[in-house]
């Protein structure tokens, strides 16, 4: 039924949602337990094992325990959702994912009403994500939403792309998908999800405080310290591909701006 | 002959202009490379830092023309202009694809400047590299004088410093590469420094 929001958004954002091609989807990643080159992912991810697979749940949740890939996949209803990915460096991909509303999870584990915050894990495993034997992050990533944004329609746990299992360097086999907010906070292979009273540290808040914030939604009239996020650049273009206007909210500003009614959204506490 | 001694006179031979045609076409074969898909799905940021990549190869080089001498005895020297103009070529095709295909805006390029400390850095070093560049001919070391040419040209070892703290600074973490750079201009910028001299108990008196 909520499908259709994955495809909705302002008028003149419709017709941008070409999905670009697996090859470029799966070329140009950031994904910084693999290296931090953007061609590091598609070179080091084979390495990573995703079967078995499950994610632990617990926190303020009624209904703790571990859910198990085979249990998600036969348990969710899978469905395709053509999101803008907007990342913080200021390019662009329309990526057509397969997967489920974060909702669904949540409904079935029984948030408490305590819990205003979720928390996120990703795997822990240096000898198969050679990145994390280096200190350029803090280890494992985390990242965390309010739960109102958590239990949005337009947040989904995405298990693939194209109709295919999700390809290792895009973060398999399961991974947060927020259209709405810079690619980092859509943390890859996630192997915990935790309900929270309080926000949760994040790991880009954590490396540079004042930068990259809680929230992360795109905004193209605050800027990165060493660029502008008035315009994106689309992957696949080519050496002479235009820039284009960033949207608020990546284009989704009809269904999410209610969410941050009130905030001032240019003050640091709130990036 | 020593090993030495043969390099230096394999390396004479290397003619000049083979520096130039060589060090000259890679930002050609590169930006073939971007335009036809060997430089992957997004071509104008990997050509971008390809570039940039080259000219602090290239300056390190250059600095470490004079440490390598006196430790192997191998001169670089005949070549040191050639290797100094490249970069300096490399510094502009690193410019004009920013300027050209990335932010392909001159106004929003001027508000960087203005306002990326990053990039105010590099552009205070391609500033500082022009007159090293524009003097960089025998005609310009005899108008000045070899004492006044030499005082102009050590600039070199201020864009160094600039050239690599921008490298440094425009990557999101601490990067093992950048800081490997920044390292090696500094070990090579301290073989610069001269230490005082202790006097020998002859010259004590």
């Amino acid at each position: 039924g909520a499908s259709l929001l994955g495809v909705a958004g302002r008028a003149h954002a419709q017709e941008e949602l070409e999905p670009n091609s697996l090859e470029e989807i799966t070329s140009y990643n950031n994904f910084y337990e693999f290296g931090t080159s953007k061609t590091d992912p598609k070179k080091y991810a084979d390495q990573l094992t995703t079967e078995p697979w499950s994610i632990e749940v617990d926190g303020l949740v009624d209904n703790p325990g571990r859910f198990s890939m085979e249990d998600i996949l036969s348990q969710f209803d899978i469905e395709e959702r053509i999101y803008r990915m907007r990342c913080v460096e200021a390019w662009s991909m329309v990526i057509p994912w397969n997967g489920f509303e974060l909702a669904d999870l949540l409904s079935v584990a029984g948030v408490q009403d305590e819990a205003k915050f979720v928390a996120f894990q990703t795997l822990m495993r240096p000898e198969e994500m050679p990145g994390q034997q280096y200190p350029i992050l803090e280890w494992p990533y985390v990242e965390g939403l309010r739960m109102d944004e958590a239990m949005h329609p337009l947040t989904i746990m995405a298990t693939g792309i194209y109709g295919e299992p999700m390809p290792n360097q895009n973060g398999a086999p399961i991974r947060l998908v927020v259209p709405w907010k810079y690619g980092f906070k859509g943390i890859k292979s996630i192997v915990r999800i935790t309900a929270l009273a309080e926000q949760p540290p994040t790991t880009w808040a954590l490396a540079a405080p004042g930068v990259y914030g809680f929230y992360a939604n795109v905004n193209p009239n605050v800027d990165h310290p060493n660029w502008s996020q008035a315009t994106e650049r689309r992957v696949g273009g080519g050496l002479f591909s235009k820039r284009r206007d960033t949207l608020m909210f990546n284009g989704y500003e009809d269904e999410v701006a209610s969410l941050y009614e009130g905030m001032d959204l240019t003050a640091t506490e709130n990036i | 002959m020593t090993f030495s001694q043969r390099a230096n006179v394999g390396l004479r031979k290397v003619p000049s202009w083979l520096v130039y045609l060589v060090g000259g076409a890679i930002p050609f074969w590169s930006l073939y490379l971007a335009a036809t898909g060997g430089m992957g799905v997004e071509p104008i940021n990997a050509l971008e830092r390809e570039l940039g990549e080259l000219a602090i190869l290239t300056l390190v080089i250059v600095l470490a023309v004079t440490p390598f001498r006196r430790l192997t005895g191998i001169s670089l020297v005949m070549h040191r202009r050639a290797l100094g103009l490249l970069s300096f070529f490399y510094v502009l095709c690193h410019l004009l694809v920013w300027l050209v295909l990335d932010v392909q805006d001159l106004g929003r390029v001027w508000a960087d400047i203005l306002k990326r400390p990053y990039i105010t850095i590099g552009m205070a070093a391609f500033i500082l590299l022009l007159p090293v560049a524009a003097t960089s001919n025998n005609w310009s070391i005899r108008k000045l004088g070899p004492v006044r040419w030499r005082r102009l040209h050590q600039l070199t070892y201020v864009i160094s410093v600039l050239g690599v703290a921008h490298y440094v600074m425009v990557q999101k973490v601490w990067e093992a590469k950048p800081l490997a750079y920044l390292v090696i201009i500094l070990v090579l910028l301290a073989t610069r420094i001269e230490l005082p001299r202790r006097l020998s108990p002859a010259e004590k008196g």
